[in-house]
């Protein structure tokens, strides 16, 4: 009797309840929910400035040139008695959309290019790795200075493509070795020899069977590098290469007027700077966040 | 007696003290000088351009015939003219020339240089581009009977020749050089000025050493020069402080100004003077909707001049509202004549409301443009931010492209572009001078609103060959009121000037035009 087997109804077998990936997110990575907030915040004065923006950014009140932060003015006025905290919502939506595109197109075509890189291998991967290496020898910075200086200025819909497209360049070789290196474990897993042997294309196999293997370092690069797009433009913009006055962007707002009357008005230089660190942070922050919790290797 | 000896012991004193100052005061020879140009030439040529940054760059190399004398000006003098007369009619005028004067490549110069430099001037050769042209008009014919003497005849008398000989664009160039090559001095530098050339380090700087050939004596003193191209205000203020340049000789902002004295103290010298620069709102009249008299005039009359010169002056070197003759000067048009032309009411709701109405009409009320722009940020960036907001309250919307001054001169020049903020670079008040810009685009390449206007032709003529003042300045408000009628392009704001420098550097002269006195030979190092 003691030996007979164990009978287990199928029905007494409860499937342990999945948790929720949000709250999972929030319990694991508090941080990063807590950046994840501000983004969301960014991202709604963004959307909808004119909901959350008390004045006009772009209104001249010489009236009241260079005012300190007041009730009137929560972080004061620029030299041409623009509202800054006005300037830095609208700012957002710049630093955002700018941000945003120049880091999708460089994840992107990086990923891409180091999928390949990894499933061609031989002289494909070695011209795809030598190219990376060129990219990777000039500084971000230089790298897109040069392309912006080279393209000069395109508007579409109010975006400057050329400069997304200059942000996005030094991106797409940093985020290709990485890709590269995730793809090649998956290049050599069952299931990818079973695809090759079933005689399906490299494109599908590179875009069904490899491709959704590296998303999560795919997402991980892509969020980190929204904090190094925003940096870049804001510090493309300051060079006087990025967006041009009198748009409202947080690089812009550091230079020009800035430089010559911060010493009178520091406001002018404070605020938009919180403004950049505290956006690069959060992006920053997110995106190491995301790393721990969604890549098996970082959890305990 | 008591007296007489007071007095002795009194100019003794006086003597004792002025005399360590007359022996500061004595030029020095010898030394290095660096000094910062706020914008790099694209070309080396006076003639062709309009830009202080060809000037700044070009003036030590070369000579003119005539120049004013900055110590009493606007006194002309001569600089390779020894001498000259005007006949009686005004129709001759006869220059002696300077015996003994080389080019830096050991040509000498001749009467010859000057009839082929004003040949260029004012006939240029297909492919030459000369900015000067219109103001030499007059000039029938010139002659040379001798290698020293030169004799300029004209078709009807100009009150303002003398004012154009003198004018500091009209570089003095080879004969020979011009003959191989009518575009020589585009490229290459050969003068008879105080310094030679030693090279262009684009981006950089360009670099002269004392010409030990000059025909002046005793000049330059200084061994070589270095101009440093510093873009960015902020990096020329930086090195200006650090004494790595020890003068920027365009001007500078009320800001920069505050903080420099705040920074450098006694060290720093600074001077100031109302500016011969104005500031225009200008449009590319070939292009729709800018061919359309409605839409330019409302778009001049949305712009609060006189709000915008009261903030605008605190924050850069924008100050004045004026007309086309620079505000003060003895033709310039009143104020209370001024504020009946279009774009200069006190009345600023009024005039926005005829604005609009006029964008109404000419079927423009979502007007959308580029603003070109330089991209000097004193004080070309808070026009455009001033111009872009004040066309936002009248539903305009646009998008201000700021660029290089190649870039925005090559756009200027070929009609690529639809609204843009140029400028009336002068060095002088004449009336003639400024009314040039605005003659038709037919005769006159400066005209880069691209009209012709057969009434402002005639007006700018008959002004030019009257004398009797209070005519000269009817005829001169008739064209103003013409030209701001027709809203082809008009001033926005009259510059004013701010110069800083290091007290050591010596002998060089503010005047109320950053076009003049920048040959450098009579600047000294005091260390």
């Amino acid at each position: 009797m003691a030996n007979a087997p164990q009978v287990i109804s199928a029905n007494s077998f409860v499937l342990p309840k999945r948790p929720n990936p949000v709250l999972s997110f929030v319990r694991q990575q508090p941080m990063g929910a807590v950046s994840f907030i501000v983004i969301a915040i960014m991202m709604f004065a963004g959307l909808f400035p004119q909901l959350v923006a008390p004045y006009d950014p772009l209104s001249i009140n010489f009236s009241s040139i260079l005012a300190a932060p007041s009730w009137d003015h929560w972080l004061g006025t620029d030299a041409f008695g623009r509202d800054i905290l006005s300037r830095i919502i609208y700012g957002s939506r710049t630093a955002l959309v700018i941000g945003f595109a120049s880091s999708l197109m460089g994840s992107t075509i990086g990923a891409v290019l180091g999928i390949a890189s990894a499933y061609f291998g031989g002289r494909v991967d070695n011209w795809i790795q030598r190219f990376v290496d060129i990219l990777l020898a000039f500084p971000i910075i230089v790298l897109a200075l040069v392309v912006v200086a080279a393209l000069r200025k395109t508007v579409v819909y109010g975006v400057d493509v050329n400069l997304v497209i200059a942000i996005a360049i030094p991106i797409v070789p940093r985020v290709a070795r990485v890709v590269r290196a995730a793809a090649l474990s998956v290049n050599v897993m069952p299931y990818i020899d079973a695809a090759r042997a079933a005689g399906y294309s490299d494109m599908r196999i590179i875009f069904r069977h490899m491709a959704p293997n590296v998303v999560a370092p795919f997402l991980i690069m892509f969020t980190a590098f929204i904090a190094q797009a925003i940096l870049l433009e804001a510090s493309l913009s300051f060079l006087g290469l990025g967006v041009t006055e009198p748009t409202a962007a947080w690089g812009l707002m550091l230079s020009g007027n800035a430089a010559d009357f911060f010493r009178e008005a520091p406001w002018m230089i404070i605020f938009p700077g919180v403004a950049i660190s505290l956006a690069v942070f959060a992006f920053n922050l997110f995106g190491d966040s995301l790393r721990d919790y969604l890549d098996p290797r970082f959890k305990t | 007696m008591k007296r007489l000896l007071l007095g002795l012991v009194g100019a003794a004193v006086l003597s004792l003290a002025a005399a360590p100052q007359a022996e500061a005061q004595q030029p020095k020879r010898g030394g290095h000088f660096n000094f910062a140009i706020s914008a790099e030439t694209p070309q080396y040529d006076p003639h062709g351009s309009d830009t202080y940054a060809t000037l700044h760059f070009s003036s030590p190399f070369y000579s003119t015939l005539l120049r004013y004398n900055l110590s009493k000006f606007p006194e002309i003098e001569g600089d390779l003219a020894k001498s000259w007369t005007v006949s009686p009619d005004k129709l001759t005028y006869t220059f002696t020339l300077h015996d003994g004067v080389k080019f830096h490549d050991g040509t000498p110069f001749t009467s010859e240089d000057i009839k082929a430099t004003y040949d260029r001037l004012r006939n240029p050769a297909q492919g030459v581009v000369s900015n000067r042209r219109a103001t030499f008009a007059d000039i029938a014919s010139i002659e040379t009977p001798n290698p020293t003497t030169v004799v300029f005849k004209l078709s009807k008398a100009n009150s303002s020749m003398l004012d154009h000989f003198a004018s500091p664009w009209n570089t003095v160039y080879s004969a020979k050089d011009l003959a191989s090559d009518p575009n020589f001095p585009r490229t290459k530098v050969n003068g008879t000025g105080p310094f030679t050339f030693v090279e262009h380090v684009k981006g950089s700087h360009v670099a002269g050493k004392r010409n030990d050939s000059y025909f002046k004596k005793g000049l330059p003193y200084l061994d070589s020069y270095r101009g440093i191209f510093t873009l960015q205000a902020a990096a020329m203020l930086n090195a200006l402080q650090g004494g790595q340049v020890l003068a920027e000789f365009r001007g500078v902002s009320p800001a920069d100004r505050d903080r420099m004295v705040a920074a450098m103290g006694d060290k720093l010298r600074v001077e100031e003077s109302s500016w011969t620069l104005n500031l225009l709102v200008l449009f590319n009249t070939e292009k729709p909707p800018f061919n359309d008299v409605r839409v330019r005039k409302a778009l001049l009359m949305a712009i609060d001049r006189w709000g915008g010169s009261q903030g605008l002056s605190k924050i850069s070197t924008l100050r004045a509202v004026g007309g086309v003759v620079r505000p003060g000067s003895p033709l310039a048009t009143p104020e209370a004549e001024l504020v009946k032309l279009p774009g200069f009411s006190k009345d600023i709701k009024a005039a926005r409301a005829e604005a609009r109405k006029l964008l109404k009409e000419a079927g423009q009320e979502k007007l959308k443009f580029v603003l070109w722009n330089r991209n000097l940020a004193m004080p070309y960036t808070p026009a455009g931010i001033f111009l872009v907001d004040q066309w936002r309250q009248i539903g305009v919307e646009v998008e201000h492209k700021q660029s290089d001054t190649g870039p925005y001169i090559a756009a200027m020049r070929s009609g690529n572009y639809e609204v843009a903020i140029d400028f009336s670079n002068l060095f002088n008040d004449d009336p003639t001078l400024s009314l040039t810009k605005y003659l038709s685009a037919s005769k006159n390449p400066l005209n880069l609103a691209r009209y012709d206007d057969a009434e402002i032709d005639k007006l700018y003529e008959l002004q030019l060959r009257e004398t009797d003042l209070q005519k000269r300045r009817a005829h001169i408000m008739a064209l103003e009121k013409r030209l701001f009628d027709q809203a082809y392009q008009q001033p926005l704001l009259w510059w004013h000037r701010i110069v800083l420098s290091h007290k050591t550097v010596m002998g060089w002269k503010m005047s109320p035009s950053h076009n003049l006195g920048q040959d450098l030979a009579e600047v000294w190092l005091n260390q």
